[in-house]
């Protein structure tokens, strides 16, 4: 909301030095943020002059100027070069003199040009910041001033005004007007305000208007009638091309809307002032009465911006015989649109329903200034005080004359009185209230207060439909009373459990990550269909996806299924910067619909009840699984080469190390054994288990695929279901006395068929060895001369440890062979001489 | 077995002297062993006399044991401690040829880095967790129950649409994005025992194309408190003290009124922010209020008996102005050379 500060100052005891910022400061401490200061910004010297001669001078461009003289003082005559031709001698002109400066910034200096030296320059309105108005210089007489030559002109056309911009919260409808901001600047700053609604409440007139009107809405949304008032005013015989007076364009510019022709100023101005929003109609175009109501199917109506318009039979309509003439409460019809020719004039102020008008402007997504008031609730009282006003304004400004009677329809239920509980502001915000404190919040703002025993009985103001329950009125005495008020007070909790097991055990592998090297990021979980069906699943095919109904860009509509497609984009943004050396992870959250699940609900419930048990599992069970994964890629050298240490390339052993680290930081231990993706390397996949249970992957990117991503072609990766770990996790982790005797390390080679993986080796060897073996580590795996072309040997390190005694050499032995004789039968290994 | 050699002083003398030399005379280990071997061991000269004892008249004994015990104690301690000298000496000269440019030696792993949005997450709520409260968490993609009509969002106010909220498909099923980590408080109230004294850091999403001063995508961390005489003078309270953890000890909140739909009276918050780029000054933090009664309603729970406050703020927005930063994408993109500034500390 812009307001402009004459204005205000006409309702509301504004100090005369009062600056917009002062004004801004005032209004922030009873709840209205500020936006910005608006003003012409523009200086002087700006006055009127008048045109003593012109000669036009053809150029050679095929313009024609006009060098004029011009009165712009008692002695004073000056050059000017103009280049329009709307004026005549004896106009008044507005002249910006040398030393000025006019909004861009522009300023203006006498000027050689086309042969002359321009003393200054002839403004047309759009210069000075007055609308669009540019085809030719601004004519005072078309603003009905005829000023003295030499008045400073920037006074005289309103210039000189400033509008502070402050936001409305949705549930303050009514501060989207002059008469509710300046009862808050004066709810801030005590200073005295009166109502511009007052002057109006006396004079409604008693008599029926001429033109008929009749609320008949047969399909109420959500149980409400369309329009619950309507006011209808008629003035006859006005001059719809007299001009809008300079304050009234000024006012509106600095409002933030555009002068368009007298009368449908005066509508916006009133509905400025006001809040009331109201729509003028050519009484000649209109046929027969009016009639409210929701649209017909099939119906169509062209709005004022030209626009055919498909109704919905939702959409509330104001229609005369012809059919439907306008959108209510958002836009008019064209048909019976006022212009310049226009006569008689049917003034409408209505009272519409908030959810009807919110539904039918966004569904024609038409905001405009009367929606956004409508929507957030407009005074019912207030509509007959603006339809008089705007008669009035009608009368003086554009010479009509008031038809004597009104229709008004509909009728003001006051609500129920709401029970303040004496102590209860006290107790919601924690500052001791006295009872005057109490009546006066509510009497500022409006409200009837009736005390008894129990507390005051509250009747809210007609233009207030947010106060609905004791909060709401606890709110504006703490508002009035002023927030600064409130106390800093540290309430003490009861004892908290700290964080859960999940949480510790995520920040621990976010944590354990990063001190391994690789750096956290937080990718948006939107990808795209391809991105989903290469990464989602272990086959590349098809899998369930939640996708998004308005995303911003439509061909990443899908919610991540995995991680990787989010690394991989930064990877490649950094490599785009020249960042070659990467170890990127994200700990973050996966969307895993099931097939065949049918997630959402048909309907939600209302607001503020606790829904049935079986609704709420119903809400529960509506959303997708949702599991924690962390994911990590590798890329460029994972040690770079310097001095006696040759480069370490980023590979798989990356990925499968940084996936140990996951599963040390949670307490589990991964099997590892080879597997299959279809995004990675079909050689370099490892499948990842706990106890039998698939938590995740690692290896390398399919060399096509990250050729294809313009990624170098090794990408180390892995992904592990977070959620899946933390549940295999022992609840502590085991452990036992340790033995204090003494170590026998014995080192074994094993000669097996080159495709045994060396992890199936490994486990037969320790399953034999038995209770002795401490343990037992992969050190080699030769291939070459002395062993068998298609084998291998595998040369583990082995330690064994008795819990008793120190071992015998023959006893280390005896447990390798044990180990040896299983991995035999289990895998065909041999032991190497 | 040659001859014995004869035993006299000048012998003794001349063995020693011998040795003595050599043992000086070595420059290092292998020298000294090879002096050792030739001037102390079996069939050095010493030795030999040593030897010759046996052949000495009984009344002679005594003075030549003597002698030649205390030659063979000279040579002997004469070795030892030129060996301590050449072990010394070598030593030095090995550490001096270990030396190294230490300012030249590259780790040997490369370092990595947290984001500071989940340092800065885990940060706040670490400081809850020391007033007793606790983390809760929620779905990122909610039912809309849970997002706005629980929080007292009718499905026609103004404030619903404001909300730029990304809808998945289709609409008709009613799951979004959560626009906001409010939802938690809803889920808290419904599964948790009163009193509830919860934070809810997390990630929330609204239809605003990324910039330098929005981001689809971002966190919040939101923290609801509802117990018996809870009033507007706690929040506060507990807002200064988050506010000093994050800003520092002259940190203060000043709250200014607000809507939201789910708190009553409701309430802009703004911090005081002493470290400020550019000087000291307000910066808008955060929504806030008392819990809307009809949110406890939602949850079942009686507004006459228990009431409390909520607050919510961005972590984004935190992080841009606690660290001076000016552009959102650089938290966005991934970029690793951002987080590194952080490394493992916000």
């Amino acid at each position: 909301m812009r307001v402009p500060l004459s204005w205000l100052r006409e309702y509301v005891a504004l100090p005369a030095d009062a600056t917009p910022e002062q004004v801004l400061a005032d209004l922030v401490k009873v709840g209205f943020e500020e936006e910005d200061v608006h003003t012409f910004d523009l200086s002087g010297p700006i006055v009127v002059g008048e045109v003593l001669e012109f000669t036009p001078e053809p150029q050679s461009n095929g313009k024609t100027i006009r060098w004029c003289q011009v009165r712009t003082g008692d002695d004073e005559v000056r050059g000017i070069v103009c280049g329009a031709s709307n004026f005549f001698v004896g106009d008044k002109v507005v002249v910006t003199l040398p030393g000025a400066v006019l909004p861009g910034p522009f300023p203006i200096a006498a000027r050689k040009t086309y042969g002359h030296v321009s003393d200054g320059m002839i403004a047309s309105a759009r210069e000075l910041g007055l609308g669009e108005e540019h085809s030719g210089i601004l004519r005072l007489s078309t603003l009905g001033i005829d000023a003295p030559v030499g008045t400073d002109a920037i006074a005289l056309l309103g210039l000189d005004d400033a509008a502070v911009e402050v936001n409305v919260t949705p549930d303050r409808g009514y501060a989207m007007s002059i008469r509710g901001i300046a009862r808050e600047y004066s709810n801030s700053t005590g200073a005295a305000f009166h109502d511009p609604a007052e002057r109006f409440r006396t004079d409604a007139p008693a008599a029926p208007g001429s033109v008929g009107v009749t609320i008949d809405d047969t399909a109420p949304v959500r149980g409400r009638v369309g329009a619950s008032g309507f006011v209808a005013r008629v003035v006859r015989g006005i001059d719809g091309t007299r001009p809008t007076p300079a304050w009234m364009v000024a006012r509106l510019t600095l409002a933030g809307i555009r002068s368009i022709s007298l009368p449908v100023d005066i509508t916006n101005y009133v509905m400025l002032e006001l809040g009331q929003p109201l729509h003028g109609y050519d009484l000649a175009r209109l046929s027969g009465d009016i009639v409210v109501r929701r649209a017909l199917p099939g119906e169509k109506l062209t709005t004022l911006d030209e626009r055919e318009r498909a109704l919905h039979p939702e959409d509330l309509l104001i229609t005369d015989a012809s059919g439907p003439i306008g959108l209510a409460g958002v836009m008019g019809g064209a048909t019976t649109e006022m212009g310049a020719d226009t006569v008689d004039v049917l003034i409408e102020a209505a009272t519409f329903d908030p959810v009807s008008i919110a539904r039918t402007a966004r569904r024609h997504k038409l905001p405009s200034e009367a929606s956004r008031r409508f929507e957030r609730g407009v005074d019912p009282l207030v509509a007959g005080v603006a339809a008089a006003r705007a008669v009035e304004l009608l009368v003086e400004l554009a010479g009509g004359t008031a038809e004597e009677g009104a229709t008004v329809v509909g009728s003001y239920a006051e609500p129920a009185p709401i029970l303040l509980p004496v102590a209860y502001a006290t107790s919601l915000i924690g500052v001791v209230y006295d009872d005057a404190e109490v009546e006066h919040a509510l009497t500022a703002i409006g409200a009837r207060a009736s005390r008894d025993v129990t507390g005051w009985l509250v009747v809210p103001p007609s233009w207030r439909p947010d106060l609905t329950d004791k909060a709401s009125l606890v709110e504006e005495v703490a508002r009035i009373s002023g927030y600064d008020r409130i106390p800093s007070v540290l309430p003490v909790a009861p004892p908290g459990r700290g964080l859960t097991r999940s949480q510790r055990f995520r920040r621990a592998i976010a944590q354990d990550l990063a001190a391994a090297g690789a750096t956290e990021v937080l990718a948006y979980p939107f990808v795209t269909p391809k991105q989903n069906q290469t990464f989602g699943s272990a086959d590349g095919s098809k899998q369930p996806v939640v996708a998004l109904a308005n995303a911003l860009d439509a061909t990443v509509a899908e919610l991540r299924r995995s991680l990787l497609p989010g690394l991989i984009d930064i990877a490649r943004r950094n490599l785009s910067r020249g960042l070659t050396d990467l170890a990127l992870y994200e700990l973050g959250v996966v969307f895993l619909p099931e097939a065949d699940a049918a997630y959402g609900v048909d309907s939600v419930p209302p607001t503020a009840a606790l829904p049935a048990d079986d609704v709420l599992a119903a809400l529960n069970a509506s959303i997708p699984p949702q599991p924690w994964h962390v994911a990590a890629l590798f890329l460029g050298d994972t040690v770079p080469a310097s001095k006696g240490q040759p480069r370490v390339p980023a590979g798989i052993a990356d990925a499968l190390g940084a996936a140990q680290q996951v599963a040390r930081s949670v307490g589990v231990e991964l099997t590892v054994a080879a597997g299959t993706r279809a995004s990675l390397h079909p050689g370099r996949t490892a499948v990842l288990t706990v106890n039998g249970t698939e938590v995740g992957y690692a290896g390398e990117l399919l060399p096509a695929l990250a050729d294809e991503l313009d990624l170098p072609r090794v990408v180390a990766v892995l992904e592990l279901d977070v959620d899946a770990l933390i549940a295999a996790a022992p609840a502590q982790p085991n452990a036992s006395t340790i033995s204090p005797y003494p170590a026998a390390t014995q080192d074994v080679s094993l000669v097996v068929d080159a495709a045994v993986p060396a992890a199936e080796v490994l486990g037969a060897l320790v399953e034999g060895a038995g209770e002795l073996l401490e343990d037992a580590r992969f050190v080699d795996d030769y291939r070459g001369q002395g062993v068998p072309e298609g084998s291998k040997s595998l040369t583990f390190a082995l330690r064994f440890r008795a819990a008793d005694r120190t071992l015998t050499a023959n006893e280390a032995t005896e447990a390798k062979l044990a180990g040896v004789t299983r991995a035999a039968e289990r895998t065909g290994a041999s032991i190497r001489e | 077995m040659s001859d014995p050699t004869p035993i006299t002083e000048q012998s003794v003398e001349d063995a020693v002297e011998a040795a003595l030399r050599a043992a000086a005379e070595a420059q290092d280990s292998a020298q000294l062993k090879a002096a050792r071997a030739a001037h102390a061991a079996e069939a050095s000269p010493i030795a030999k006399l040593n030897a010759s004892l046996r052949s000495v008249p009984n009344e002679q004994k005594a003075a030549f044991g003597k002698l030649v015990g205390q030659a063979r104690g000279r040579i002997n301690q004469a070795f030892s401690a030129r060996e301590a000298e050449l072990v010394e000496a070598e030593e030095r000269a090995r550490l001096a040829a270990e030396a190294v440019d230490v300012t030249a030696i590259a780790p040997r792993r490369a370092a990595g880095a947290r984001h500071p949005l989940s340092l800065l997450m885990e940060r706040a709520a670490d400081l809850f967790v020391g007033m007793g409260w606790e983390v809760a968490e929620g779905p990122e993609l909610e039912n809309e129950w849970f997002n706005f009509d629980a929080l007292n969002f009718d499905e026609d106010h103004p404030a619903r649409a404001m909300q730029d909220t990304f809808f998945v498909d289709p609409v008709e099923r009613h799951l979004v994005m959560r626009t906001h980590t409010s939802p938690v408080q809803i889920r808290s109230l419904l599964d948790r025992e009163l009193p509830v004294y919860v934070v809810a850091p997390g990630r929330t999403f609204r239809t605003d194309e990324l910039d330098a001063t929005h981001t689809p995508v971002f966190h919040q961390i939101e923290g609801i408190a509802i117990d018996r005489g809870l009033t507007m003078a706690h929040l506060k309270g507990t807002l200064e003290h988050f506010a000093r953890s994050l800003f520092g000890d002259e940190a203060k909140i000043r709250l200014r009124p607000n809507f939201f739909p789910f708190t009553e009276p409701s309430a802009e918050m703004d911090v005081w922010a002493p470290n400020a780029k550019g000087g000291a000054r307000w910066i808008e933090w955060g929504g806030c209020g008392m819990v809307n009664p009809n949110v406890l309603r939602s949850a079942g729970i009686d507004p006459d008996e228990y009431q409390g406050f909520a607050f919510g703020m961005g972590i984004e927005r935190t992080l841009m102005f606690r660290n001076n930063l000016t552009d959102m994408r650089d938290i966005v993109e991934g970029d690793v050379r951002f987080s590194h500034q952080f490394g493992m500390v916000v």
